[in-house]
Formats: C-alpha cells, sequence, structure tokens
C-alpha cells in the first residue's frame, strides 16, 4: 500500500521529479559521455599503435650505415628495429602563394616497413623501382584536395621534381602532423609523404645509410637504457639525441587532449552530483513536512521507523534511479557522437567504441550513494518523529523582530518586499544552499566559455606577443655568411633577424628536458621575451632565459645553474646561468644571446634561419624569390595557419562547449524550479490570502519570483567568483609542456553566462508563476495549514 | 427602518452549484436580498447552509452560477477577475475563521501589507490602535495570542477604510472572551466609520449585536429577524 502512496507522490510532484532526475542525469551523462569517450578513444589509439606498429623509440642522426641495425637489434630491450630516411622538402602547392613544406619519409623497397606502418586510405603503397611515387599522409592530402593521380611539384635537395601521389594514407607516427618548429598543426601548408628508400637515397646522398632509426622494446626493457645506447652509439654519426613516445610530438599532443578530457570529467561530475543531492533534500523535507500528519499515522498504526524510513528513501531511489537511467542513455548516446566526432578529428583509421561497463556501474553507485547521502537528514527526521507529535500540524514558521529586521535596506521595503527578504533569511541554509546552486550553474558557464577563449587568447599571445614575425625562414645547415641584412635584400621584407637553434638536453639535478636553445640577438624585436606580467626581459649577455614552464619542470630559478649537453657540432657539454624567466603559452622555449651561443658551441656565430616581417602586398614577389633561393629550406607563415588552427579547435571544442552549456542550464532550471515549487507549496496560503486582499496575480506571482530573483542575483556574483575559481583550476590542470592557459576571462564571458543563467531562471520562474493562476481563494480561507 | 436607505448589496436570484464528481451541490438556490449602507448584518445557519458561499461571491472571491450581484450600482457578476480583483482591492475588508496573516510580517507590517496598496488608508497605527492593540504592534503573528491575531486582521481589514467588512466565522477559533474582544472591534469599526459589516457565524449569541440577523438553510433565507436595539458585543455571551 505504501508503494501505491510512493507511486502517486512521485507523480504528484512529476515536475521537480524530472527537474531533479534532469541534474543527475546530467551529472552522469557527463562521467559516461567523458569516461566513455576517453576508453574508446585510448583503446581505438592503443590497438591503432599495436596493429600499425608505433615505435618507442626515434632517433635522428646525419648519416649512419646501415651496419648499425644489427648493433642496435641486439641490444638489451629492443623488439624491433627499422631505419629510413626523413628530409624536409618545399612544395609548389598550386593557388598558394606560399610554399608548403614537406616530410619526406622512406619506405623500404617491396616490403611493408618493420615499425610505423601505414594505413592505406585511398590508393596504394608506392612501387619497387617508380622513383618519383609518393603516398600523402590524408590531412594534407584533404586540405590541398589531392587524389591518387594527381601530381605535386617539389624541390627535393635544390632539384626541382615532379611527383606523382598513387595514394593517401595514415600513420600511427602523424595523428598530428605538425612541421618542425611550429606548435599547430596546418594540414594546408605541412604534408607527411612516403617515398621509396632507393629513390630518397639517390636524392640525398645518402647510399648504404639511414637518418633516422625508429625502434620498439620489449615490455621489460627500460626505455631510459635503450636512449642511452642508441644516443652512444649514433653520437659519432651525428645523432642529436634519442627519445621515447614521451616526447614523440604527435602522441604528446594526443595525450595532450585526452588528459583534457580526463580533467573535465573529474571537475563537471561532482558539481552535478553536490546540486542534485542538495536538492533531492530541499523536496523531500518539504515532503515530510507536508506529510506529518500521515506519518504519524502510519506510525501509528504500527509501522516501524524502517519502514517509514524505508519509504521516503525508495522515493529518493526512485528519483535517483531515473535521473541514472536518463543519464546512461544520454551519456552513451552523446558518447558515441562525440568519440566519433574525435575519432574523425585525430584521424583514426578505425574506431572502438567501447564504453567500460565499471563506467555505468560506478556513475551510477556514486549517484544513488549521493541521492541518499543528500537526503538522509531529511528522511532521518521524519523516522525520528514521534505519533503523536507528527499527527499535529507543525508550529508555525516564527518570526523573529531582529530576523532579517537589522538590514538596514528594510526601511525602504514595502510589506511584500519584506516578505521576500524575511522568508530568504528565516531559512538562511536553504537559501544558502539554492544560491550556491544556481551559482554553480554560472560558474560551469564561466568556465565552459572561458575553455574557448582561452585558447584563442593563447595562441594569439604567443603569435602576436611572443614570435611577431610574418614569416620563418630555415636554412639546412647552420650558416655563418648568412646575416639579416642578406635577408633584407628579399623583396617585401621590411624586417629581419637571424636566429640560431640549438639542440640540447638540458640538466639539472636528476631531472633533463631536450630542447632547442634559441640563440636571438640582443636587437631582435620579433621574438620578444615577456615576463608573467608581460614586461620585457633583458637578454642577458652570457645566460640563459628559459621558459617558466620549462624553469619549473627543471625545478629551477634565476640564478641556479643548468648543465647543457649540446646534441649539435663538437658536442660540449657545459653549464650556464639561468638569468631569467619568461613566460610564453606555447611549447617549451630556451634563450640566449645569438654571440654568446656560438661561443658556447665554440663556432662562429651562425644563423639557422631568419625570422622575417614581410609587407603582406610584396608576398608573391619574396615567395617566388625564395623558391629559387636553395639555402632556403623551410618557410612558414603563421597567420594563415593560426587561423585555420583556431577554426578546427572552435569545431570540435564548440560541441563540447555547448553540451556544457545545456548541462549548466539544466542545473539553474533544476535548483530554480525546486525552490520556486518548493516556495509555492509553502506559501501558497499566504499568497492565496494576498490574492483574497486585493493583490492582482501579477504582484503575487512577484512576491514568489521576487525571492527567486533575490537569490538569483545573489547567485550571479558568485557564479562569477566559483568560475574563475573552476577556470583557474583547469589553467592548472591544462597546462603542460605543450600548452598552458593564459586566465583570462573576457567581460563577455561573464556576460554570456549571467545571461544564460538569467535567462533559465526567468523562464522556469514563469513557468511556476503560472501556478499562481491555479490558487484556490476559498479553500484557503476555510482551511487551517 | 429609514424611508430610503442607499442599498450597498442587491442580491438578486443568486444561485451557485458546486460540481463535484458526479454530484451537483446547490449551495445557493435563488437567494434574493438587500444589504443597506453601514448595516451590520449576521448570517446564521448551519454548516452546508449557503452562508460561506453568499459571503465569497459578495467578497468577489467566487462566481455565481446565475442571478446578479449589485454593489451599490455596480454589476459585480459582470466583472471579469482583474476587476474583480481590484473591487476586493479598494472596497472588501475580509477577515477569516484562521486570521490568515502574513507570518513573514508584523502586526503593523500586515496592516501595511493592505495599505500601502489602497487609495486612502488609514495609518497602520491607527487601524492598530482601533482594535486595541497600539501597544503590540512589531510583533509578529507568531508572537501573538489567537485574539491578538485576530484582532490584527480586523485592524487590516478596515484600514483601507473599505465599503464592506465580510467576517467568515471571526471568533470561531477563538475562545469566548477573546471572541468578544473581536467583536468589539468589529462594532467600533461599524460604529465609527460606518461600514457595512455582514459576519458569518453559526453561534446564535452573537446575532444580538447586528441590525438584522438572517438565518439561511438549504441555499435560501428562510428568516429574518431584526433587532430594535443591538447589543453591544461586551454584553454578549456564549
Amino acid at each position: 500500500m505504501l508503494d501505491r502512496k510512493l507511486r502517486r507522490d512521485l507523480i504528484r510532484i512529476w515536475g521537480q521529479v524530472i527537474a531533479i532526475g534532469f541534474v543527475i542525469a546530467a551529472g552522469v551523462a557527463v562521467v559516461v559521455l567523458s569516461m566513455g569517450t576517453l576508453t574508446s578513444l585510448r583503446d581505438t589509439r592503443d590497438a591503432y599503435y599495436e596493429r600499425y606498429r608505433f615505435a618507442d623509440v626515434f632517433a635522428y642522426a646525419r648519416r649512419a650505415p646501415e651496419r648499425l641495425v644489427a648493433v642496435m637489434e641486439d641490444m638489451p630491450g629492443v623488439a624491433r628495429v627499422d631505419t629510413r630516411i626523413v628530409e624536409d622538402i618545399i612544395l609548389e602547392m598550386p593557388g598558394m602563394v606560399e610554399p608548403a613544406r614537406g616530410r619526406m619519409i622512406s619506405l623500404p623497397e617491396g616490403r611493408e616497413p618493420e615499425l610505423n606502418r601505414l594505413y592505406v586510405r585511398s590508393g596504394r603503397l608506392v612501387e619497387l623501382g617508380r622513383p618519383d611515387e609518393v603516398v600523402l599522409n590524408v590531412g594534407f592530402a584533404e586540405a590541398n584536395n589531392l587524389h591518387p593521380g594527381d601530381e605535386i611539384v617539389a624541390n627535393v635537395n635544390g632539384r626541382r621534381r615532379t611527383l606523382q601521389v598513387v595514394g593517401t594514407a595514415l600513420s600511427p607516427e602523424f595523428i598530428y602532423a605538425i612541421a618542425p618548429g611550429e606548435f599547430i598543426p596546418d594540414n594546408r601548408r605541412y604534408g607527411v609523404m612516403w617515398m621509396g628508400r632507393e629513390a630518397l637515397e639517390a636524392a640525398f646522398d645518402l647510399d648504404g645509410a639511414f637518418n633516422e632509426v625508429t625502434l620498439s622494446l620489449t615490455r621489460t626493457a627500460i626505455e631510459a637504457d635503450v636512449i642511452d645506447r642508441v644516443d652512444d652509439l649514433l653520437e659519432p654519426y651525428g645523432g642529436v639525441g634519442a627519445y621515447g613516445r614521451e616526447d614523440q610530438q604527435s602522441d604528446a599532443y594526443v595525450r595532450s587532449e585526452f588528459e583534457q578530457l580526463a580533467t573535465l570529467t573529474t571537475i563537471v561530475p561532482p558539481i552535478f552530483l553536490a546540486v542534485a543531492a542538495f536538492l533531492l533534500n530541499i523536496v523531500i523535507s518539504r515532503l515530510i513536512d507536508t506529510e506529518r500528519e500521515q506519518i504519524g499515522l502510519l506510525k501509528a498504526f504500527g509501522y516501524s521507523d524502517l519502514a517509514v524510513g524505508w519509504h521516503y528513501m525508495k522515493f529518493v531511489l526512485a528519483i535517483a534511479c531515473f535521473g541514472v537511467f536518463m543519464g546512461w542513455v544520454f551519456g552513451a548516446w552523446l558518447g558515441r557522437g562525440m568519440t566519433g566526432a574525435y575519432a574523425e578529428y585525430f584521424q583514426f583509421p578505425f574506431l572502438l567504441y567501447r564504453p567500460d561497463l565499471s563506467t555505468f556501474i560506478g556513475s551510477g553507485a556514486l549517484s544513488l550513494a549521493i541521492a541518499v547521502a543528500g537526503a538522509w537528514f531529511a528522511v532521518r527526521r521524519a523516522v525520528q518523529i514521534a505519533p503523536a507529535i507528527a499527527m499535529q500540524p507543525p508550529a508555525p514558521p516564527t518570526y523573529h523582530k531582529n530576523l532579517g529586521n537589522r538590514l538596514a535596506v528594510m526601511n525602504w521595503l514595502g510589506a511584500p518586499s519584506r516578505m521576500i527578504v524575511r522568508h530568504v533569511v528565516r531559512w538562511p541554509v536553504r537559501a544558502g544552499l539554492t544560491v550556491v546552486g544556481i551559482s554553480f550553474s554560472g560558474a560551469l558557464l564561466v568556465s565552459s566559455f572561458f575553455f574557448l577563449d582561452a585558447i584563442d587568447e593563447m595562441l594569439e599571445l604567443f603569435f602576436f606577443a611572443n614570435q611577431r614575425q610574418d614569416i620563418t625562414v630555415v636554412f639546412p645547415n647552420p650558416r655563418a655568411d648568412i646575416i639579416a641584412e642578406d635577408l633584407m635584400n628579399l623583396p617585401g621584407v621590411e624586417r629581419a633577424e637571424v636566429f640560431r637553434i640549438v639542440p640540447v638536453k638540458l640538466r639539472h639535478g636528476h631531472l633533463e628536458e631536450p630542447v632547442g636553445i634559441t640563440g636571438i640577438d640582443q636587437t631582435a624585436d620579433l621574438t620578444r621575451l615577456l615576463s608573467a606580467e608581460g614586461r620585457p626581459v633583458e637578454l642577458p649577455p652570457d645566460g640563459l632565459v628559459l621558459t617558466e614552464q620549462l624553469a619549473t619542470m627543471l625545478e629551477v630559478t634565476t640564478g641556479d645553474w643548468v648543465e647543457m649537453e649540446v646534441m649539435e657540432g663538437r658536442r660540449p657539454h657545459v653549464t650556464a646561468p639561468v638569468n631569467a624567466i619568461s613566460q610564453e603559452w606555447v611549447g617549451l622555449s630556451a634563450y640566449m644571446d645569438r654571440l654568446a651561443l656560438s661561443r658556447l658551441m665554440g663556432e662562429a656565430p651562425a644563423a639557422s634561419g631568419g625570422y622575417l616581417s614581410v609587407d603582406a602586398n610584396q608576398l608573391q614577389a619574396f615567395f617566388d624569390r625564395v623558391k629559387e633561393v636553395p639555402s632556403v629550406q623551410a618557410v612558414t607563415m603563421r597567420g594563415a595557419a593560426l587561423e585555420e588552427f583556431e577554426e578546427i579547435m572552435d569545431e570540435t571544442m564548440v560541441s563540447m562547449v555547448m553540451f556544457y552549456i545545456l548541462f549548466a542550464s539544466l542545473i539553474a532550471i533544476g535548483v530554480v524550479y525546486n525552490s520556486a515549487r518548493i516556495s509555492l507549496s509553502e506559501r501558497g496560503r499566504e499568497l492565496a490570502s494576498m490574492r483574497v486582499l486585493g493583490f492582482t496575480k501579477g504582484e503575487v506571482a512577484g512576491v514568489l519570483l521576487g525571492e527567486l530573483a533575490l537569490m538569483t542575483f545573489i547567485a550571479l556574483p558568485l557564479g562569477c567568483f566559483f568560475g574563475f575559481l573552476l577556470a583557474s583550476y583547469m589553467v592548472h590542470q591544462f597546462s603542460n609542456e605543450l600548452f598552458r592557459l593564459p586566465l583570462i576571462i573576457y567581460p563577455s564571458t561573464y556576460g554570456r553566462s549571467i545571461i544564460v543563467v538569467s535567462l533559465s531562471a526567468v523562464i522556469t520562474g514563469f513557468l511556476v508563476a503560472r501556478r499562481v493562476n491555479n490558487l484556490d481563494l476559498v479553500a484557503v480561507l476555510k482551511t487551517r495549514e | 427602518m429609514d424611508p430610503a436607505p442607499r442599498s450597498a448589496f442587491r442580491v438578486e436570484s443568486l444561485t451557485k452549484v458546486y460540481q463535484t464528481g458526479e454530484t451537483q451541490v446547490h449551495a445557493l438556490r435563488g437567494l434574493t436580498m438587500d444589504v443597506e449602507d453601514g448595516e451590520m448584518i449576521v448570517l446564521l445557519g448551519p454548516s452546508g447552509s449557503g452562508k460561506s458561499t453568499l459571503v465569497n461571491i459578495l467578497g468577489a472571491l467566487d462566481h455565481p452560477t446565475s442571478g446578479k450581484v449589485f454593489f451599490h450600482d455596480q454589476e459585480l457578476t459582470a466583472f471579469n477577475d482583474g476587476a474583480l480583483t481590484a473591487f476586493r482591492r479598494e472596497n472588501v475588508g475580509f477577515i477569516f475563521q484562521f486570521y490568515n496573516l502574513m507570518p513573514s510580517l508584523t502586526a503593523r507590517e500586515n496592516v501595511a501589507l493592505v495599505t500601502e496598496i489602497a487609495d486612502d488608508p488609514m495609518e497602520a497605527e491607527e487601524a492598530l490602535a482601533l482594535v486595541g492593540l497600539g501597544d503590540r504592534i512589531d510583533h509578529f503573528p507568531s508572537q501573538l495570542s489567537g485574539g491578538e491575531q485576530q484582532r490584527v486582521a480586523v485592524a487590516r481589514a478596515v484600514a483601507k477604510r473599505p465599503g464592506v467588512l465580510l467576517c467568515d466565522e471571526p471568533t470561531g477559533a477563538l475562545d469566548s472572551a477573546t471572541g468578544i474582544q473581536v467583536l468589539e472591534a468589529l462594532e467600533t469599526v461599524n460604529h465609527e466609520l460606518g461600514t457595512t459589516t455582514i459576519v458569518i457565524t453559526h453561534n446564535a449569541g452573537i446575532a444580538d449585536m447586528a441590525d438584522r440577523v438572517i438565518s439561511l438553510a438549504d441555499g435560501e433565507i428562510s428568516h429574518i429577524k431584526v433587532n430594535e436595539t443591538r447589543k453591544p458585543a461586551r454584553e454578549l455571551s456564549w
């Protein structure tokens, strides 16, 4: 019989059941969605890596003999060894003013590579003895609308060649294809292509030699040992330091994305579940208040405390189960879509959508537990009601003279406004929780909008404050004979600065990071070193300037000395002081005076390339000229790449952020709806009395909504503040060696969040306010509450 | 009675039928009556006789099924919801069995709640003094006794100087001593402000303070008694 009561109660307050259910569902959905997406993507990546034999260790050398393969195969822990030739070339793309960069990777003749195998998306692999055939990575082919059968013109080691596209392929090595020295993928201007080994050996004069080796390890291998051995082996052949997957760029980017997804899973669902627990608490409390007599009656009939408690707990569980089930369905459904979108973004050749069963069970169990915890005290109160007491109506709410009257504003308010303020102050905990609940919604919105802005802001800051060149040119080898003035002679160049980049391993204590030290001139203006506060950092005459992230990773501060193992030229091991710390949002960098760097290297001052600012109207002339200069190996233009990257980021982020906006609105709606319904139920008599006294429906609804408006009004700034805290936390969580998010929250982010919360509150408020029309004026006068 | 007293309410053939489930309840069956300005009327009758229904319709809280009600020369039964609300606001003071005070407002503020929206109200303090509550004006309802609460309700009802005061069992929840205090307050208002007053009760002991006592039974007037002299409230007993 109690179950029948339960069912009818649930139906009677169906609006609140659904509102709370949705809040729980949102929390569960985010868990299922993001965990499901995350596990599916991880599984897919791992399977991809395994099936296509993604290598564990990578090493570049200038020119190493093939016989070293046998040595490496014998190293403990090494499973497979694959050598290849990797060279950068320049491509002439029709319809593009600027040249594109290409990375040529050799394929063994007549067989599949041992490691880093290709998934052929269209066409075929190159055939034996066809030196002009190439396979393109899918991203580049799609961005440039290239298909098997098309031709591309390339400058291969100074010779202009026409290459036949025979296929497109995906590689586990290039899930993100990012040009050397760059930080963002640009599929239009950077392509990876595979060519026959013999053709590349011939073109780059590397017969019987390789310049890159990749290795896979056995399960028990110690990666650091293998790296050391490979480094020792390759050092005489111009090795620049082997590295593991940890430092493999594409994998690092994929991992960084996964980390972000994982962080979202830890931040967002607790907010929803906390709000749901609070909502259940106030709804059950109210239900028990109105059912005191029934509870007393049940107990008088002989129902045990346990039976009464269980009855209300079942009520809680029913709502929670409804929410959990909805959350599972939505989460799985959205998860499939989201995983698909990510898989497309990552260009995985296949997709394993396998949400973990434990995610479902875990999210469900946690939600039920939190729901029960939220309602615990309310239910315990019901259990403790003595039969006799329960049969009497509860004491009327007592207001005290000092209550709320201390507020100076009270003197300025009319009686209805005083009712609002006193009611809020009378139940400070509930009002407080309502305010906090609404503010969580705002906080979630602020942090979601912030995330979108922060990514753009981060890139803009980096490219417009730190790295201000329009174009970067790179020489194949450091050149002592080229100075800035030479670059000024190119058409359209307004400013030119040369730089030297030296690959080093920086060590501090047991900490080591492979980085490139950029040597710039004292007069440099295109590259600007800025402190965390945005002030210029002076380039010291001798020491290093490290970016904050790098300094943190090496645990150094200004004044410390670091060891530098140079991986190029004479490979000196030196020490240098850290003279300053600068702030950059992207990548890990170290800077030094270019001349000091040369002294350290024991070489004449040289340039690895130049940073140029070029008149936008003369780009065509500039690039036409550069194509004829054999000493220029790579040219990158940043503005266009940045715009395209931001677009891609926005596309993938926008759908994620839209979910969060939807979910955040659900919180606001759930909290406001429940508060309004409870207020209406508690004050129905008062409000109906006001109608009898001649207050219009609008005025009476005003008292009901005024309370919500007041709480929403308080919640808005609080939500902005919580949003700021959440954003700070995200900045902290999302910072890695690739990216740091700047904690810059646009006023429009607060504005948009305030609008969404207010709109949710207003719409929900009016839905409830319509019930003022249905107040029974006659009945309320005849009954005692 | 005076030759041509102005009538406050004119009620013509009023019927009210409630549809509850499948049964029809005839609360009023073609009731016709006049209430004069300044008159004090006591409506007597057992439960279900239709007295509350009548007062609810006079007070613009309910619509009749048929028939007409005029207040002065306005036809209430032709009003829409908004006009009825305005009518209540301007002309009617209500007093209920269970006081219906706002628990979150003090005595003074409960009166002010009404005076703030009235055209020509008296001061809240003045209204409270009228019912003998001048010294407890800053107390919340929970700090007042039942009789005090009901007197606050009377003050609230009269503070806007309504044309008519409608009281539904004003002493129903009070002991007789306290009830008489409340009735004294009603008497004072009727005397001093000339407010037309209709009091519903099933307590015949109250009847002697009225100008006329109208008894209802089964939705019809069964008997009208005119008191030549009204008995002061303090002399009543039950």
